[in-house]
């Protein structure tokens, strides 16, 4: 991992976001401590996915302002490429490159973008890939492996960009539900390692696990920020409260 | 026996095989340089018209629609005998590479984007989110992808503005028809122009049956 100087992963202050009329992101406050691991949770439409991806701008926020790593976005194209070199996102669903083997999901962008020689490239990859234990599969395609093995395979290409930061939009609940233990062990070893996380999930006992703190969304606000612990014991917020009542532990 | 002699006459073929070789030539020529250049411009302008900042899509989309509906032998037409007028005086073959290309980009940049958009969005954002340019995830990413739907209606394309390179004649390229019509009239036999039907034959069929198959192949990918 590159360690960066900046204190704060990333740090969203008064972030607007709207979709055509409708009012997405109300008025956002996020900091993300370097080292922190932040669990993001709220009913569905509430802008989980929405604020993770203005982190990276694969959604563009209409007010307030981002910074990632210390850098203000400015929606200057190379610098924010520069910035999502940095800030690895593993999706819903997964979203590895089809046409590609793993080992090549895995090198494509280290060797792209960052210009790494595919040696070196390669050994980095088979590191990651043996870590997550698909090391001998490294030359089968996406489609021949399990769900559970594609969206660990995703988490190691974002790896091999070395990312300080880490968000991740919903990694398991696309998967059959054999396979959201083998993710969310190696999400809890990332964690262990001092991976800085933003995570959308409703796996609270991940949550419980390895979150700092806990934040509940709801209409495109924060509604509470806690430790687990306060978060799952007494909820300060009404509708946090209906939302984990509704949730099946 | 009358017919053969009239129709397939095998002295008149013969004598007219060189005169049709050298039309094939320029045929082919024509045809190949069409392809390449109308592809290459195709696959720019649809990425113009997906894009470009609005202004340069709308001209994009006026440039598509307009070569989409006007008639190859109306545009070479133009090409060939109206450009003079402004002091543009192209040869044939220049005017008629001119024309097939432009026509041949206008579909050529539909059938790319009809590609490109069948990628997933993730496909894009997973690129993005590596920090990937926007030209090498296309390149490496995208287009990839995206090759695999374009390929079957592009070598459609392809083998249409390659029957079309016939319409060259009007502008007095020495093409195959050309010659073959030209043979025909001096030898006052036919048989020069079932000559170049059947070579017209020999080169498309199997690229017409090559489509089948890969549409056969793309289908099947699908339904996987
Ligand atoms: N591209 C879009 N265009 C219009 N509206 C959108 C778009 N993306 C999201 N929205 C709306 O914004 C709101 C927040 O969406 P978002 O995807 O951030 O919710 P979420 O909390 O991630 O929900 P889920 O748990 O279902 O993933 C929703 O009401 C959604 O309908
Ligand atoms: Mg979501």
């Amino acid at each position: 991992m590159t360690s960066s100087p900046a204190p704060l992963a990333a740090q969203m202050s008064d972030v607007n976001k709207w979709y055509n009329d409708y009012h997405a992101l109300r008025s956002i406050n996020l900091e993300v401590a370097r080292g922190e691991r932040i669990v993001v949770c709220g009913p569905s439409g509430s802008g989980k996915s929405t604020m993770i991806r203005c982190i990276n701008q694969l959604e563009k926020h209409d007010s307030g302002t981002i910074a990632v790593n210390g850098v203000t976005l400015t929606g200057d194209l190379k610098q924010l490429n520069t910035i999502r070199q940095d800030v690895g996102m593993v999706f819903q669903h997964f979203n590895l490159f089809p046409h590609l083997s793993v080992l090549e999901n895995c090198v494509i962008a280290p060797m792209s973008v960052r210009n790494v020689p595919r040696k070196q490239a390669e050994e980095m990859a088979m590191h990651y890939l043996s870590r997550i234990h698909i090391a001998e599969q490294a030359h089968k395609f996406p489609s021949q492996l399990s769900g559970g093995q594609q969206q660990r395979v995703a988490i190691a290409r974002s790896l091999c960009m070395q990312p300080n930061l880490m968000l991740f939009d919903e990694p398991t609940s696309a998967l059959d539900p054999e396979m959201v233990h083998e993710v969310l062990e190696t999400m809890v070893s990332l964690a262990r390692d001092g991976m800085t996380m933003l995570v959308v999930t409703h796996e609270m006992g991940f949550a419980r696990k390895v979150a700092d703190r806990v934040i509940f969304m709801d209409h495109g606000e924060i509604c509470e920020t806690a430790p687990p612990e306060e978060f799952f014991k007494s909820p300060q917020n009404e509708r946090a409260r209906v939302f984990l009542s509704q949730l099946i532990h | 026996m009358e017919l053969i002699n009239t129709f397939f006459n095998w002295d008149v073929m013969v004598r007219a095989f060189p005169i049709l070789l050298r039309g094939l030539g320029n045929t082919v020529l024509l045809g190949c340089v069409t392809i390449v250049i109308g592809t290459i411009a195709g696959l720019l302008l649809c990425l113009v018209r997906l894009y470009a900042v609005r202004p340069i899509q709308l001209l994009a989309i006026l440039y598509i629609d307009v070569f989409r509906a006007l008639p190859i032998l109306v545009l070479l037409i133009l090409v060939y005998y109206a450009l003079p007028f402004v002091g543009i005086r192209l040869d044939s073959f220049t005017s008629a590479t001119m024309a097939l290309s432009m026509v041949l980009a206008a579909f050529t940049a539909e059938v790319c984007r009809a590609g490109i958009q069948n990628v997933p969005k993730g496909q894009f954002e997973a690129a993005a989110s590596l920090g990937m340019p926007f030209w090498k995830s296309m390149r490496k990413i995208i287009l990839p992808q995206a090759i695999r739907v374009i390929i079957p209606p592009l070598t459609s394309n392809s083998i249409s503005v390659f029957k079309d390179t016939a319409l060259a004649s009007v502008v007095a390229m020495p093409d195959l028809l050309k010659q073959a019509n030209d043979a025909q009239a001096m030898m006052a036999n036919p048989t020069p122009l079932i000559g170049a039907a059947l070579i017209y034959l020999a080169i498309l069929w199997p690229l017409v049956r090559l489509v089948g198959y890969l549409e056969a192949r793309n289908q099947r990918a699908v339904a996987r």
